[in-house]
């Protein structure tokens, strides 16, 4: 056999070739936020079509709601969004599809929720109107994120109509060092190849460091692969996979279980398959990495200097100079959140170099949790109350600070360590320079007021 | 949708590179469930300078560019958030098509279920484009250069096709794949 992890997932999920040489692709679970899945539920209702299968469309409401821990159902980030809320809800409703309601255990951020309600699945297709859909990748899931318009389609017909990307394989040898994390290595990556260097490629990603992050890691590795233009991104399932989705709400149960482990065992790249591009990353050489400019490409390591080359227009953005150090940098905000970095381990991560510890002055320092359950267990663990006594906000699940729509959130110019995926000139709202890093560096710069890695871990 | 086949308009250059789709319409300028209303807040965080009065020095508010309907850009245009507002806002704008090195996967495709051809050329040919250009689909070519585009999206754009129209046409081999698959892994559908 030389068939590719994806070939697998493609061919069994193709219904036929069309016209052009675009295939028709079986679409197992569409998943939509309040966002950009409003506008095509009221699409569908408006033009009279329906779900074919609403039991497998699930809805979720987390871009725009209020990240308050005393929040209403209706209640919005950002002025005017209820109407985001409402809407989709309705359209919820009278579509029959599944809805994760703002007030429900379950809510939480798309891309984190999906897995963790086992709703991502080795060996199914699921697309979602959202950048990030590649995150789910990270399950052995065929995940991409789609448009509006395509996402009608999908829940419509049951099908996508795509063109099969071209394939990359990035392996990473070796075991990454003490402190290195997975958003390190994703931001390593995209350095290495550049903004557009996945070529629209379904990448997967494998190899021993791979194999060796735990699902919360694999998840934010993959959540950046659309960050250097990838098609989507996926690893190949295996026991750590299964032992994480065993007994979540939406996984097989039983009988059914048994029968799907055994499938997903041959979810695997065979020996013999070739790559349109195979790299090889050495898990040696990432390092702590932080972005200096306003692409996750415009990366470096955390204790270097921005290059001498480095574009002019993003220095200017970002109020910073050739040569500069960036470990000097003073900052303003500090935000551990978004379907990259907020998940259970990633705020453990951060609490551990919290406790005991005080925000500098001036910093302002917010944590969302990225689901309801993560805000859950991370209370019972106590997390909050480190966060807390830091002098961290405390939100109630969401996008929050990832993105600015309108509303509350950094004031222009200030200069903001956040464990998102996006620098992009706006990202965080007007004026608002970004610099991505992994929890633990965030949370070790708002401590220092400044950027820098946690203490014990050499960069 | 509007077939699209030939196509002659003036050609406006914006020529960046990683130009997202946050630009292209700010989220804050999403302000209703509605895929219209958009095209006063394309690009406006760098078309409106403060009180929302016309940024001078925007390419789009310039005499000869404005109202053009084929913009010109570099690598990677339309990367970032799926959101298809952008390509909604370009389309009550009045753009037909975008000319670039590169675009982002989710933005193209969403450009031709809407309508609005993506041409990809290298950044020598799309520099030497004049201010009105035409754009020949059924043939491949802007002005005299030949370009590439599946056989599939160039389809789809010449006759104006709705792809869900299109796809419920083949409904039966749907059904069946469905069928044969319930039954091949049923633990899918539990
Ligand atoms: S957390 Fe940020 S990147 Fe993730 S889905 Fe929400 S807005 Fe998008």
């Amino acid at each position: 056999m030389n068939k590719t992890l994806f070939d697998k997932l493609w061919d069994s999920h193709r219904v036929m070739t069309l016209e052009g040489g675009v295939d028709l692709i079986a679409i197992d679970r569409v998943f939509l936020h309040e966002r950009t899945g409003s506008v095509a539920l009221e699409s569908i209702i408006e033009s009279g079509r329906s779900p074919c299968s609403p039991e497998h469309v699930f809805v979720t409401m987390d871009h725009i709601v209020s990240n308050k821990p005393d929040r209403h159902k209706d209640d919005a980030r950002t002025p005017g969004g209820d109407v985001f809320i409402t809407a989709t809800r309705e359209a919820a409703k009278k579509t029959g599809i599944n809805l994760i309601d703002v007030l429900d255990a379950d809510q939480g951020i798309v891309h984190v929720i999906s897995p963790e309600l086992g709703i991502a699945q080795p060996g199914l297709t699921l697309v979602c109107p959202d950048s990030h859909t590649c995150s789910q990748g990270a399950l052995g899931v065929l995940a991409w994120g789609i448009g509006s318009t395509d996402a009608e389609h999908a829940i419509v017909t049951g099908t996508m109509r795509v063109k099969k990307p071209p394939q990359m394989r990035i392996t990473v040898t070796g075991i990454l060092g003490a402190g290195v994390t997975a958003k390190d290595l994703a931001l390593h990556i995209i350095k290495t190849y550049g903004a557009a260097g996945a070529k629209r490629c379904a990448v997967e990603y494998a190899g021993e460091a791979v194999q060796a992050l735990s699902i919360e890691e694999r998840l934010t590795l993959c959540n950046m692969a659309v960050e250097f233009a990838a098609f989507t991104a996926i690893i190949a399932p295996d026991e750590t996979t299964f032992n994480y989705l065993e007994g979540r709400r939406f996984t097989p149960k039983d009988e059914m279980w048994q029968q799907a482990t055994a499938q997903w065992k041959y979810l695997i790249t065979d020996a013999a398959a070739e790559f349109d591009y195979d790299y090889v990353i050495e898990a040696n050489d990432v390092k702590p990495t932080v972005t200096w400019g306003t692409s996750p490409a415009q990366a470096i390591s955390i204790d270097s200097y921005i290059p001498h080359d480095a574009d002019l227009k993003a220095l200017s953005y970002m109020g910073v100079t050739r040569g500069e150090n960036i470990s000097k940098l003073k900052i303003d905000g500090a935000f551990i959140g978004s379907c990259t970095n907020s998940r259970l381990s990633d705020l453990r991560a951060a609490a551990k170099v919290l406790k005991g510890q005080q925000v500098a002055d001036g910093v302002n320092a917010i944590c969302v949790p990225g689901s309801m359950a993560v805000r859950r267990e991370a209370e019972a663990e106590g997390l909050d109350k480190i966060f807390k006594a830091a002098g961290f906000a405390w939100g109630a699940a969401g996008c929050a600070f990832c993105f600015y729509a309108g509303g509350d959130t950094f004031a222009p110019g200030t200069r903001v360590i956040s464990s998102t995926n996006r620098n992009f000139e706006g990202r965080q709202g007007p004026g608002v320079r970004t610099h991505l890093a992994s929890p633990a560096v965030v949370a070790a710069s708002a401590i220092a007021g400044k950027i820098t890695a946690p203490k014990g871990v050499s960069s | 949708m509007m077939p699209f086949t030939t196509h002659t308009g003036t050609a406006a250059p914006l020529i960046r590179d990683n130009i997202d789709t946050d630009q292209i319409i700010p989220s804050r300028e999403m302000k209703s469930v509605s895929k219209t209303g958009l095209s006063d807040g394309m690009f406006a965080g760098q078309r409106y300078l403060n009180d929302r009065i016309e940024n001078p020095d925007f390419v789009l508010n310039q005499e000869i560019f404005r109202g053009a309907s084929i913009l010109l850009s570099g690598k990677n245009f339309g990367c970032g958030s799926s959101r298809e507002h952008a390509v909604w806002a370009l389309k009550e704008y009045g753009f037909k098509a975008i000319i670039a090195e590169s675009f982002g996967e989710i933005f193209y495709n969403n450009c031709v279920r809407n309508g609005i051809l993506c041409v990809t050329l290298d950044r020598t040919a799309i520099a030497a484009l004049g201010d009105i250009v035409t754009i020949d689909l059924p043939h491949q070519r802007v002005d005299e250069i030949p370009f590439e585009i599946p056989l599939g999206d160039k389809q789809m754009l010449i006759e104006g096709l709705d792809g869900i129209d299109l796809t419920l046409q083949n409904e039966t081999e749907i059904s069946a794949h469905f069928a044969h698959d319930r039954v091949i892994r049923p633990w899918a559908y539990s």
